[in-house]
């Protein structure tokens, strides 16, 4: 398989600290890749260096294109990232809070629509056509994380679970074919994680996507993922299948040991 | 350029930049705990000026004598203006606590505008004289040509103010919960400090030195009106940004620094734009090195 | 009897706190020493029902209550009846506007242009505060700039109303983009003061560069708006202008509108709402800036040229921070990015102290109470949901849900 997501080496300095050491990720096509790690082991850090909102100190971060070009991320600004393919969800949810649920969907729309100011001012057919069809390409995205039906309720109005669909939702509205989220089973229940769960890989097999997601929950990130990356202190310690993760000593030592413990 | 003038110029900055820093200090003092511009801090520094005004007046009808008028009504200042400070606090911040950045900061424009109007309302909105409160000291005489009595007082008493204050938060309690506040809320918190009572007491602070240089700078120039505290806060501002927001030592150099600044380019070029200077300096400093002089620079957190 | 006890104290408090101020005055020429109890006790009776109402207050918004409910414009509760009854009373509103110049004294119809004129400012900063998110305290500055460009152009190479009209707009945006440029990367607050150090330095530079701009002194004897030669008196004119600005706020609310409303207009406000998720959207959020500075300013520029063509006479004085700080208000009152609240509320706070001879003493004090307690009771202003309604697909069935989920919570 082709790889879609390719890091290499990436490091990442704060000052004197040094937040990523040397780390090593790929995504093939197609593949639910898991990152995991103790908190604080750099993996927000990761994400925010290959979304362009820090500049990696060192390293490589490319993305190979549907059409099979290889573009060098480093350095791109965000929205450049985002419109090149790479949608991302945030830890912490990030959603315009006072916006409708389908205007949050519609904002993801922006880098695939064109309609500039004067299109805005003279709201000829072409405009018009372009924002119902937003809408709609919206409300369908909305559908497939069952929030349609509150498509005009105001975002933080939203339960949690379903602020975390729809961050997923608006980041399936900017067409990516690398989706990264981050902490996604956050704050959720067990019954809503099993449903996170089919979504993810419905979206993966429907939408032909990849996806790199970090998360806590041991269960989920078992049975979703098809490979495993581990960190710790900025660095990757290990890397594999669930069942090798599960069986490495240096992995059960750093982090599910911890956990085992607790 | 004879060489004194140079010094006639470089005293006179540094006369009107302790100024700055005073007030400087309560904006930092201020943003280093809450992260908030307290734009009605200008307001204090000319509230606690009309305060003096008006109790060095009453006094002086009394017939007191001029040093008792200089001491009473200076302290009297130093107080209402702390209350002023306080009660700004509680109720245009505090229930603000935990907004969007924003809403204090509007809340605090309009609480400078309510202030400014407050004042034209209960005094007026002309220029009043203000009594010659500092005393001309005889023994000053021979320094008289490079710098006024009046300059060497409020250089001297602001200089005596910020040791002072260097020394209450270096090594008094309420002066380490401040710094402790500054440097991590949430962990000043659990270690039992009143966030609250520390945020207080850091507007009572930085109100009384306002007024301290609302005192000084006044009986210098003579004259207060209603206005004063808008340019003085601005140029403070902009002082306490050329030093690092939060930094004290850095609110004190930026005052000094600015205060030189203005000196020299009037002295040397024209007065007509020092108030350009200024806020050049502040967009400049702002846009290319937003930590100061003295700052450090912060990771944005996503 | 706590409440009572409490109130009492604050109003001790304040009674102190403003004696020096409000209780004596001085005069220090005269020699003479005026107490004046009357007004510390009037503060204290003032502050005690302050007090309580404000305690009252606070008791409500802990408890999620609105402090003020206002029946229209809270739309999203009945979107059936809410159009049909607002469009009635806008095109009531509209019809009143038209008509008044022809049925009120020329005073009265100078005042009603200063007010458009406001609505104007108001609306354009509202592009930039309220719906980008963007904190600009040197608004005026732009103001300051359309109506010098009218009175420079006019006074040195002759040109006229019609000719300036677009060109002062063009210098605004130009203004904009160069401030917007550098404070691109700047963090909310310190936007604001860099913005309000812009406007100081505008205004200086206007006030000191004598040779051009005419000093403290200004520009004068800037002709009123020309229409095909016709010659007018004062009265005409007036009522001409009238019209002009009348056209002018209807032409910036359609745009506003609009723009509000377009793939755009979603784009400022997810930047208001959170910068670094609209960077993560793909929204090139330095473009989307700039297009709110260059925006907001160019309305700014339109009604600086009508102002000047107005008054035939400017000075720096029109355009101090004062200045930027009530249009400020006016959005902050009318609620960010709502734009009847926003018009209505500069309406409300031009005309309330000018029709209201008591009020105008008091007419900064009250701008500078409203955005305080603005930001403490109703944050959002006082309009606010104006919740666009989109078709979707299978809407009917949609709708029903969205009614009978508001119901049951209601």
């Amino acid at each position: 398989m082709k790889p879609v997501l390719e890091v290499t080496s990436l490091s990442q300095n704060f000052g004197g600290l040094r937040a990523l050491n040397d780390v090593d990720l790929t995504v093939r096509e197609g593949e639910i890749v898991a990152l995991i790690g103790p908190n604080g082991a750099g993996k927000t850090t990761f994400f925010n260096c290959i979304t362009g909102i820090y500049t990696p100190t060192e390293g490589d971060v490319f993305l190979h294109m549907p059409d099979g070009e290889k573009a060098r991320l480093n350095g791109r600004k965000p929205h450049k990232i985002t419109a090149m393919g790479m949608a991302r969800t945030f830890q912490n949810i990030r959603l315009f809070p006072e916006m409708t649920v389908l205007e949050n969907v519609m904002i993801g729309r922006h880098c695939r629509t064109r309609a500039g100011i004067l299109g805005a001012l003279l709201r000829d057919r072409g405009t018009r056509r372009e924002e119902q069809a937003s809408v709609e390409r919206s409300y369908e995205l909305l559908r497939s994380v069952h929030l349609h039906t509150l498509y005009n309720e105001t975002a933080k109005n939203l339960p949690y679970g379903a602020q975390r669909r729809l961050e997923i939702a608006r980041a399936m509205a900017t067409e990516p074919h690398m989706l990264l989220l981050d902490e996604p089973a956050a704050g959720m229940n067990p019954h809503e994680t099993r449903e996170l769960e089919d979504l993810v890989r419905e979206i993966r097999d429907s939408r032909k996507l990849s996806v790199l997601l970090i998360e806590h929950d041991m269960g989920m990130v078992m049975s979703l993922s098809d490979r495993i990356y581990v960190m710790e202190y900025g660095s990757r310690i290990a890397a594999g299948t669930p069942e090798e993760i599960r069986a490495n000593p240096q992995v059960i030592k750093a982090y599910l040991g911890e956990e085992a413990h607790a | 350029m004879d060489l004194q003038y140079f010094f006639e110029l470089f005293f006179g900055g540094l006369t009107r930049g302790s100024i700055y820093a005073l007030i400087a200090l309560g904006y930092t003092l201020v943003y280093g705990i809450i992260e908030l511009i307290n734009f009605a801090h200008g307001e204090v520094y000319m509230i606690g000026a009309f305060t003096a005004l008006i109790v060095a007046g009453v006094l002086g009808m009394f017939g007191f004598p001029a040093v008792a008028v200089l001491i009473i009504a200076a302290l009297a200042a130093v107080l209402w203006a702390a209350a002023y400070g306080y009660t700004i606090e509680k109720v245009a911040y505090k229930p603000l606590r935990g907004a969007p950045r924003l809403s204090p900061l509007i809340s605090a424009i309009g609480m400078s505008i309510f202030l400014q109007n407050y004042v034209i309302l209960a005094q007026t909105s002309d220029f009043v004289p203000f009594p010659r409160l500092l005393p001309d000291l005889d023994f000053l005489e021979y320094i008289g040509y490079i710098m006024g009595p009046s300059d060497f007082i409020i250089l001297v008493t602001s200089m005596l103010t910020m040791i002072c204050l260097s020394l209450f938060i270096r090594y008094t309690r309420m002066g380490k919960a401040m710094r402790a506040t500054a440097q991590n809320r949430k962990m000043a918190l659990l270690l039992g400090i009143d966030a609250d009572r520390i945020i207080s007491l850091t507007f009572i602070v930085g109100s009384a030195l306002a007024a301290i240089g609302g005192v000084l700078i006044a009986s210098h120039m003579g004259q207060v009106n209603f206005n004063i505290g808008f340019l003085a806060g601005l140029k403070a501002f902009t002082a306490a940004v050329l030093g690092g927001i939060g930094s004290i030592p850095g609110a004190m150099v930026g005052g000094l620094v600015l205060g030189l600044c203005e000196s020299f380019t009037t002295g040397y070029f024209s007065g007509n734009y020092e108030d350009v200077l200024a806020f050049g300096i502040l967009i400049l400093i702002l846009i290319f090195r937003p930590d100061g002089i003295l700052g450090k620079a912060k990771v944005q957190k996503v | 009897m706590k409440r009572i006890v409490k109130a009492a104290l604050v109003a001790v408090w304040f009674m102190v706190l403003t004696f020096p101020l409000m209780g004596i005055k001085v005069n220090s020429v005269a020699k003479t020493l005026t107490w004046r109890w009357d007004r510390t006790a009037l503060m204290g009776a003032a502050t005690f029902f302050l007090a309580l109402l404000w305690g009252w207050c606070f008791e409500r918004k802990a408890r999620g209550l609105p402090i003020i409910s206002l029946p229209p414009g809270g739309a999203g509760r009945r979107p059936e009846s809410g159009p049909g009854v607002r469009r009635g009373i806008l095109l009531a509103v509209l019809a009143g506007m038209i008509a008044m110049p022809l049925l009120s004294s020329i005073y009265q119809t100078n005042i009603m242009i200063s007010a458009l004129l406001y609505v104007m400012l108001a609306l354009g900063l509202n592009i930039v505060v309220g719906l980008a998110g963007q904190l600009v305290l040197g608004y005026v500055a732009f103001y300051a700039v359309g109506a010098y460009t009218y009175g420079l152009l006019h006074q040195y190479f002759g040109l006229g109303f019609w000719t300036c009209l677009p060109l002062g707009g063009v210098m605004a945006v130009i203004f904009g983009l160069i401030l917007g440029f550098p404070v691109l990367r700047l963090r909310g607050d310190y936007l604001a003061i860099v913005t309000l150090g812009f406007g100081e330095i505008v205004r200086l530079t206007l006030q000191n560069w004598s040779s051009v701009t005419g000093g403290p002194r200004g520009i004068s004897n800037i002709p009123r708006p020309e229409l095909f030669g016709l010659q007018m008196g004062i009265e005409e004119s007036s009522i001409y202008i009238y019209y002009l600005v009348l056209a002018a706020v209807l032409i910036t609310i359609l745009v506003i509108s609009r723009l509000k409303n377009s793939r755009v207009g979603l784009a400022l406000q997810a930047l208001r709402e959170d910068e670094i998720a609209c960077e993560a959207m793909g929204i090139d959020v330095t473009r989307v800036k700039l297009s709110a500075f260059a925006l907001g300013s160019c309305w700014a520029g339109f009604a600086g040229v009508i102002f000047a063509a107005k008054t035939t006479y400017i000075n720096p004085a029109s355009f101090t921070f004062m200045e930027s700080a009530m249009i400020l208000s006016m959005v902050v009152l009318g609620g960010m990015g709502s734009i009847v609240g926003v018009a209505a509320a500069a309406m409300l706070l031009i005309l309330v102290p000018e029709y209201l001879r008591a009020f105008s003493e008091y007419r900064m004090l009250i701008f500078g109470a409203v955005m305080v307690l603005m930001m403490i009771f109703r944050p959002q202003g006082l309009v606010t949901g104006e919740k666009r309604r989109y078709r979707v697909p299978g809407e009917n069935r949609a709708r029903q849900t969205v009614e009978a989920s508001h119901e049951a919570r209601a």
